[in-house]
C-alpha cells in the first residue's frame, strides 16, 4: 500500500452527491457508509439536488415517470408503469410508499439509516455552498454534522483521493 | 465459540458489513466475531471485508439459508 504525504496508508474517496429522489440517494450512502466500514477516510460534496439529502428531514420520492426500467414486483411477475399512468396525481407518492414498504420488508436499511451510520463512521460530508444560496437553503434546513464548501473544496479533496465518484 | 455473535439474519446490503464492522470493535484483538446472515451477497462481501480491513476470514460458510461468517479481529 502506498503511503501518502502524511505517512499514513488510509485510502480515501470522494463522492459527489447530485441526485435527491429516493432511488438515487441508495447508491451514495451505500458506498460512503460500507467504505468508512471498510476503514476508508469518506468525504461526500453535496450540490444540486443531492443538497436536499442533507436535510434533517427527508421526504424521499421515486417516481416511475419517464423511467420504464422500473418494474415493481407484483403478484409474483413485474409491473412497469406507462408513462400517461406514472403523470397522474398521486401516481409519484404512491410509487414511493410502495418502495418505502418494500425495501422494510426485504431488509434494505433506509436511507435515514444509512445517512445516521456514515455519520457514525465519520464520512466527512459537505454541502455546496452555491446550490444553499441558489435554492434558498439555509444551514438550520440541514443536519448539524456537515461543513460547508464549494467546487475549489471538492477538488482540493479530490486531488488527494484514490477513489472519487460522480452520482 | 466465537467471542462475540451477529445475527445479520433477514438484512440486505450493506446492513450485515456496517453491524459487522461495529461488532468487531467490542471484540478483543485476536478474539473472533460470528456472523450469522441470510444474504447471498455477503459471501462475496464478507471476504471483500477481511481483504481490505485485514481481518481474518477463519470461516465461511453455508447451512441451508443461513450463511457463517467467522472473522479474527487482526
Amino acid at each position: 500500500m502506498a503511503d501518502d504525504a502524511e505517512g499514513t496508508n488510509t485510502k480515501t474517496m470522494t463522492i459527489i452527491v447530485t441526485k435527491g429522489t429516493l432511488d438515487w440517494a441508495y447508491p451514495p450512502f451505500i458506498l460512503g457508509s460500507t467504505a468508512a466500514a471498510m476503514g476508508v477516510d469518506v468525504q461526500m460534496f453535496f450540490t444540486f439536488y443531492g443538497l436536499t439529502l442533507l436535510k434533517k428531514d427527508l421526504n424521499l420520492k421515486v417516481s416511475p415517470l419517464g423511467n420504464p426500467a422500473m418494474e415493481m414486483p407484483m403478484m409474483g411477475g413485474h409491473m412497469s408503469m406507462p408513462n400517461i399512468v406514472g403523470v397522474m396525481p398521486g401516481v409519484t407518492s404512491l410509487a414511493s410508499t410502495m418502495m418505502k414498504n418494500m425495501t422494510k420488508k426485504k431488509g434494505v436499511a433506509s436511507i435515514e439509516e444509512l445517512r445516521e451510520m456514515a455519520i457514525e463512521a465519520d464520512v466527512k460530508m459537505v454541502a455546496c455552498q452555491m446550490t444553499l444560496d441558489l435554492f434558498e437553503y439555509s444551514q438550520k434546513d440541514l443536519i448539524d454534522d456537515i461543513e460547508l464548501g464549494g467546487a475549489a473544496t471538492y477538488i482540493d479533496m479530490a486531488l488527494k483521493s484514490d477513489v472519487n465518484l460522480f452520482i | 465459540m466465537a467471542d462475540v455473535m451477529l445475527d445479520a439474519k433477514g438484512l440486505n446490503c450493506p446492513l450485515p458489513i456496517l453491524k459487522a464492522k461495529k461488532a468487531i470493535k467490542t471484540v478483543p484483538s485476536g478474539g473472533t466475531l460470528e456472523v450469522l446472515s441470510t444474504d447471498p451477497g455477503s459471501v462475496a462481501d464478507f471476504a471483500a471485508f477481511c481483504r481490505t480491513t485485514g481481518n481474518e476470514l477463519l470461516e465461511s460458510g453455508q447451512d441451508g439459508d443461513t450463511y457463517r461468517f467467522v472473522i479474527k479481529h487482526v
